[in-house]
């Protein structure tokens, strides 16, 4: 009994290969996007960590000379023995090979983080830590630099130099003994790493070193905020992927159901137990789980495979210490893949199965498509995604944080797709009341009538539309307000640090007859209304009044500000306290009318800026040893190398911004493109289920289509009016999906952003990129109707004669 | 990350300086017989004090070793261990030290304090030839970062004959005076030490009549303590035997004034080898040879996963001498990169006492 | 007796409320009997198949298959006696469509646990299916996946063929030449035969002729 049932529940597959291709397509696929969004994501977050890890050692303060100059050896030696865990670092530029290295010395001993360098080819089995230890002290030594840096330095050194993705190109990383020599460096570091907070019983720092100065970890911290919120872009993608896939699976099974629901009746009859059939059932799901399952996550690590480079070139150009391009078969998404599959088809195997149980036997055995899809079903189902759409948008209004955001974003999208037939519905039926011809009113009845049949597909598509439109009004409005962000922030060409006031009075006298502005960058630490924050003093120029953006712009603003009559306050601040442009704050000992708000992203704290002139009037002792340089792009290069050259400042102080700006965008245009790639993705996914849905219908459409050829409409009219039907439902779906969409872009941008970095993207519409989607939607829709249409168009005049034989 | 960071910086750090005495993933067991250059010790030995207090990079290792057995006012019974080790990765002449980061020589220090309930440990690291570690003769002194051992002997003493003591911990410190209170002892046949009956030997040299005053700090806050100390001073390039397994090593104080130091290195492939050393109540020291001290386990702790063990019996017959010694902490692992066992012990039997008790190899 | 009905009642709920379909009936039906059972439509001629082969319970009295009261067992001991005593001809022939005819006509006999291929080929020659082994149902007239369904269960030897309109598809001629075989094979195999039809020349050519009215015998 048990072999001839389950030869049965076979024998369906193989005389339908196309819906068991369907069916694994749709499940593969689902697991594909949701695998693949994963992979990314674990990647980009493992590199991001060991990049941002080697680069700040952890975003540790560094102790440094204020003018930049080399720290003499025993002062490190000074502040280990007075118990500082400080590691000690020489780092400078040398000509190797005819090329411009930057070294880096570290002493492993005392570096809490060091990068994993990629196995040695050829070696047979791995060298110990204490191996690696020694080997990297050398003599003769080790380096580690990205592998073509490495590449031009092998050969060019005794040393053996091993591939390191995770350091910035032109760098090299190695014992600070090497390097010291390499360097000509003898008895001196360039600054020191405070790997821990010091004991209690150690001295400070100004008792030990005086001429040294503590800073607070600087690299990384400015950025970190829209490194975040590339991260949340590809987590809120993995979460809609998920969405959809769930959908798609659902489908798919509950289509595979569909399709031998009178099988399933006529061998219950003939004697097999209903306990038997839904054993072997599930075992079946199982299967095809599993082998589309490891489809998918195959599919999955081509599509992150594909995508990652663009991933980890933007985190290396964010960092200048870089992501590793290369993918890694990380379990944690190998497993999220399956568990998609599995956890898709059981959730909708589970329903399947109990449907199945509870299969009348004695009901006619002619197959009814989605017969529990009745209107009133719909509207239950409507009401229900009503619900959860409420408890989403109460999460997001009452609770605060991330759990909220994304419940909110979670409910929005299950109770719109749930809500979506019951609108469709609506809307047919009230354009086939309006139909006056009888073919007019055939038309909206009968697709009313499909509709049941399509919803899950109609429901996938709205999901992978909404989520599109969501995500791309997110990364416009992130991409508008980063280039806004970029242009305040590096709105100079040069930025640079003389470290002491003597020296910036040399530099600046040097500088100014050669270059348009000097713009002194100040701050120091205030208290602004009772909270600790940074205050700007902002010269008056041009370079703030065009490009520093405020929330709240009004004329007047910059006069005001240079005569002292307010100040600027950033929009973390001003969204913590609920303070807006016209009230008023305590600063320090001044209460200040707020004159404007400006956004201030990736800074956690709170800042407010006055003009330079007051500046220095309330905090005459802050030196201006920083100055922003304007002066023509191109000049931009050939003056770094002069300040190089006349000043020996080193790389940590001066910064060829332009070019880091360049840089920034062409990265971000890159995250965009990954963003963009995803979106087709998703789409083709939901265009995949609308054609597995159409495909099972076409084959119960012929009792429905043959009265109406019988009174006389060809087949071939038949077939178009099959694709205009797909077309309207397509139509009507992405109507449906642009509010959806828009709402979600709003909670990413207004509560997710929020509730995860303290500052929220101005929103902003791109109403012609939903008219392409939707052009896009038709496009899915019409070439998923396309293959069923056809076939529908061809079907012999016999097979439609044969309903009417069959059909008693 | 740090805490991460620091565990890979650990792991290195004490396999670099362990990979000197072990070649192999053997551990204990697969310990360099080769000497790659290194000095290697020889039968009659002359030292030179104080030089020879200082370091000898010519060899492969060499420690500083102290362990001290203290009592609070209240009576509790404290324990303490400062141990600062060398390692050069390559031969270093005396005469042409290498200096700044060029030198081979890697230094490393670990700290414990125990007592009945409570046992801490630490370690810290440092390159040698940059003044951050490192050891000198005359003034002695002894230090990584900020722990040290600094002479401060008077005209006329050996420059060990006052030290002051210190080393810190995440959640302890101590800060002891040591006042030798005898002469230096030369362990083996006039320092040198033999390992193994086939010949692996080391120098070695104890200052065991130690008197101490000072202060440990814990959590709750510092305690006033006194006691006895015993200090030791080895160097070799090839100590032990590849099949000696690892070591149970006994420095004790009896109540008479007496001295006792015994050990056993456990031999894989032959019996064990249990030489020790003895300084009468009148300060005569005599060399016991291999088999004339009797060394058993009598029971054993479950300590950090793994049985230890932490109570033994000593006879030396011919010494008339039958004692048991028992720990004041059973759970005295010192949970490093290559574990091992050691803290203070108390001495009960024919004679009454205190000690320390170091056990290797039972990782 | 392979099979007794005793005062057996059904009735269903439909839009205009409770109809009784049933009223009490009484049936016997010995082994290798062939027995027509006629009436108008709703007499409830189909609803007394689908209470003997276990599809459905009656409301009340009893049904005895082969020393086995049908509505006191569970699902699958009535799924058993489907497989293993009952056989099932449909009006609809409820074949499967993604097995092959000789797939098909095989089984319910592998079902059963007693495929014996002799057999199975006479019924299937005798049928005159034997070369139409490799088609597929849709493939087929509507006769000849009348005969299939009635090989089907012709194959699986069981006790008690229940059989309902099974020549409803067929012109007289062809129903009658089924109806023979049908009668000459469930002879050969020792099978009783209740068969539901509206045709009193059908049913005359039964051992015996029960006719229900308004769910009892008339």
């Amino acid at each position: 009994m048990w072999r001839a049932t389950a030869g049965v529940l076979a024998s369906h597959w193989r005389r339908h290969p196309g819906q068991t291709a369907t069916l694994l397509l749709g499940l593969a696929l689902a697991t594909a996007l949701w695998t693949g969004v994963q992979a990314i994501n674990a990647e980009a977050r493992a590199s991001y960590d060991r990049a941002a890890d080697v680069v700040t050692q952890n975003g540790r303060p560094v102790i440094r000379d204020p003018s930049g100059a080399d720290i003499p050896l025993e002062i490190y030696v000074a502040l280990r023995r007075a118990g500082w865990p400080v590691a000690p670092v020489v780092e400078g530029r040398a000509d190797i090979a005819g090329r411009d290295v930057t070294l880096i010395g570290i002493d492993p001993l005392s570096a809490p983080v060091l990068p994993a360098a990629e196995p040695t080819e050829g070696s047979a089995t791995p060298e110990t830590d204490t191996e690696g230890l020694i080997a990297f002290i050398g003599p003769p030594g080790r380096l580690m630099a990205a592998p073509e840096t490495a590449a031009r330095l092998r050969g060019a050194l005794s040393q053996d130099v091993l591939n390191t993705p995770d350091i910035a190109p032109g760098t090299a990383i190695g014992d600070i003994g090497i390097v010291s020599q390499l360097l000509g460096l003898q008895n001196v570091i360039t600054r020191m790493i405070v790997v821990a907070d010091p004991p209690a019983h150690a001295p400070p720092l100004a008792q030990l070193a005086p001429g040294l100065e503590q800073l607070a970890p600087e690299a990384g911290a400015d950025m970190a905020g829209l490194t975040g919120s590339f991260h949340l872009n590809l987590t809120a993608f993995g979460l809609l992927s998920f969405t959809v896939g769930l959908f798609i699976v659902h489908g798919a099974i509950g289509l595979a159901f569909e399709q031998r629901r009178g099988m399933f009746r006529t061998i219950r009859a003939l004697g097999v137990p209903a306990r038997t059939l839904g054993v072997l059932v599930a075992i079946e799901l199982a299967i095809i789980a599993t082998l589309a399952g490891a489809v998918g996550v195959g599919l999955g690590y081509v599509i992150a495979a594909a995508l990652l480079p663009d991933v980890a070139a933007t985190l290396r150009g964010l960092y200048g210490a870089p992501a590793s391009g290369a993918l890694a078969l990380r379990p944690s998404w190998v497993a999220a893949g399956f568990a998609m599959a599995w956890l898709g088809t059981g959730i909708a195997a589970a329903q399947a199965l109990w449907r199945m149980a509870r299969l009348p036997l004695l009901e006619s055995a002619q197959p009814r498509a989605w017969a529990l899809a009745s209107s009133a079903s719909q509207t239950r189902q409507a009401l229900a995604g009503l619900g959860i759409l409420c408890v989403g948008a109460f999460a997001g209004w009452l609770a605060d944080g991330l759990v909220a955001g994304f419940t909110a974003l979670g409910g929005l999208l299950l109770g719109a797709a749930l809500g979506l037939p019951w609108v469709l519905a609506r809307g047919l039926a009230f354009a086939e009341r309006r139909a006056r011809a009888p073919l007019t009113e055939w038309f909206w009845a009968d697709t009313r009538q499909q509709l049941p049949g399509l919803s899950l597909a109609l429901m996938a598509l709205m999901l992978a539309l909404a989520a599109n439109i969501g995500v791309s009004t997110m990364v416009g409005s992130f991409r508008g307000t980063f280039t806004g962000w970029l242009d305040q922030r590096l709105a100079a060409e040069i930025y640079l640090d003389a470290g002491t006031e003597d020296r910036a009075d040399e530099i600046r006298t040097w500088l100014d007859p050669q270059v348009d502005a000097i713009l002194p960058q100040v701050w120091t630490e205030a208290e602004l209304g009772g909270e600790p924050a940074t205050l700007r003093g902002l010269p008056n120029h041009a370079t703030y009044r065009d490009n520093w953006p405020l929330l709240t712009p009004a004329s007047g603003v910059w006069n005001a500000l240079e005569r002292g009559e307010g100040i600027l306050i950033n929009e973390q601040f001003a969204r913590r306290t609920g303070t807006s442009t016209g009230d008023v704050v305590r600063l320090d000992d001044w209460t200040a009318p707020v004159l404007a708000v400006y956004s201030d992203y990736g800074n956690p704290g709170a800042e407010a800026a006055v003009g330079l002139r007051l500046f220095s009037q309330l905090h005459p002792n802050v030196p201006q040893v920083r100055f922003a340089v304007r002066l023509p792009v191109a000049d931009a290069p050939k003056m770094v190398e002069a300040l190089q050259n006349e000043f020996a400042l080193g790389a940590d102080q001066m910064r060829d911004q332009a070019a880091l700006k360049a840089l920034s965008l062409e990265i971000f245009e890159r995250t965009f493109a990954v963003t963009g790639a995803l979106n087709v993705l998703t789409l083709g996914v939901a265009a995949v289920a609308m054609l597995t849905s159409l495909l099972t219908l076409a084959t119960q459409r012929l009792p429905q289509v043959a009265p109406i050829w019988a009174m006389g409409l060809g087949r071939t009219q038949i077939a178009r009016l099959e694709l205009l039907r797909s077309a309207l439902l397509a139509l009507g779906t992405a109507v449906c999906a642009i509010p959806v969409g828009l709402a979600l872009a709003w909670v990413l941008l207004a509560v997710v952003n929020v509730a995860a970095f303290g500052w929220r993207l101005p929103m902003q519409v791109f109403p012609s990129d939903w008219v392409g989607l939707t052009a896009l939607a038709l496009l899915a829709a019409l070439a998923a109707a396309a293959l069923p249409a056809r076939r529908l168009g061809r079907r012999p005049p016999a097979d439609l004669l044969k309903v009417f034989a069959n059909d008693r | 990350m740090i805490a991460k960071g620091m565990v890979h910086l650990c792991v290195w750090g004490l396999l670099a300086v362990f990979a000197a005495f072990s070649a192999s993933a053997q551990g204990f067991a697969g310990m360099a017989s080769d000497a790659e250059g290194f000095s290697l010790p020889r039968p009659n030995p002359e030292f030179s004090f104080p030089e020879d207090h200082g370091p000898h990079p010519d060899f492969r290792i060499e420690w500083w070793y102290v362990t001290a057995n203290l009592t609070a006012e209240d009576g509790r019974s404290y324990g303490i261990q400062w141990t600062l080790f060398r390692s050069a990765t390559r031969p270093e002449a005396p005469a042409d030290t290498a200096k700044g980061w060029a030198s081979p020589q890697i230094w490393f220090g670990h700290a414990g304090l125990t007592n009945a309930d409570q046992h801490f440990t630490a370690q810290t690291f440092a390159r040698g030839g940059i003044g951050q570690a490192g050891a000198t003769a005359a003034p002695f002194a002894a230090w990584i970062n900020d722990w040290a051992m600094t002479g401060r002997a008077g005209p006329g003493q050996d420059a060990l004959d006052r030290l002051d003591l210190s080393a810190h911990g995440a959640d302890f410190s101590y800060a002891l005076k040591l006042e030798a209170q005898g002469p230096i002892l030369r362990q083996g046949l006039d320092g040198y030490s033999v390992k193994s009956p086939r010949g692996q030997a080391s120098y070695y040299y104890s200052q065991p009549h130690y008197d101490v005053q000072g202060t440990v700090h814990l959590p709750g806050g510092p305690v006033v303590v006194t006691g006895q100390a015993w200090l030791d001073r080895e160097w070799s390039s090839q100590p032990l035997a590849p099949s000696q397994t690892g070591w149970d090593w006994f420095s004790l104080h009896l109540a008479d004034g007496a001295k006792l130091m015994v050990y056993r290195l456990r031999d894989a492939d032959g019996p064990d080898f249990i030489p020790a050393s003895f300084v009468g109540p009148d300060g005569a020291a005599r060399y016991l040879p291999d088999g004339d001290v009797e060394l058993t386990p009598i029971k054993t702790t479950r300590v950090a996963g793994r049985d230890v063990p932490t109570h033994w019996r000593v006879i030396w017959a011919d010494g008339g001498l039958d004692i048991e010694t028992e720990p004041v902490n059973t759970q005295a692992w010192m949970d490093l990169n290559v574990p091992y066992w050691e803290g203070p012990v108390r001495v009960t039997g024919t004679h009454q006492g205190q000690g320390y008790l170091e056990m290797t190899g039972y990782e | 007796m392979i099979l007794t009905i005793d005062g057996v009642r059904k009735s269903f709920t439909g839009p205009e409320g409770s109809v009784r379909v049933l009223d009490g009936l009484h049936l016997d039906l010995a082994a290798g009997e062939t027995l027509a059972l006629t009436g108008e439509s709703g007499s409830g001629k189909s609803t007394l198949l689908t209470l003997v082969a276990g599809l459905d319970a009656p409301d009340e009295g009893r049904i005895m298959v082969s020393g086995q009261q049908v509505n006191a067992l569970d699902d699958s001991a009535r799924a058993a006696l489907r497989r293993t005593t009952v056989g099932l001809v449909f009006q609809q022939f409820n074949l499967i469509p993604s097995l092959n005819v000789a797939a098909n006509l095989a089984f319910q006999a592998r079902l059963a646990g007693r495929l014996d291929m002799p057999w199975l080929e006479e019924v299937t020659g005798r049928l005159g299916l034997s070369d139409l082994g490799n088609r597929y149902p849709e493939q087929l007239s509507g006769g000849q996946q009348q005969r299939v369904a009635i090989g089907r269960t012709l194959a699986a030897r069981p006790a008690l063929i229940l059989a309902d309109e099974p020549t409803g598809n067929l012109d007289e001629a062809a129903a009658d030449r089924v109806l023979d075989l049908m009668l000459e094979l469930s002879r050969d195999s020792g099978a009783a035969l209740l068969m539901v039809t509206h045709s009193k020349r059908l049913a005359g050519r039964l051992d015996r002729r029960v006719h229900l009215s308004r769910g009892r015998v008339a």
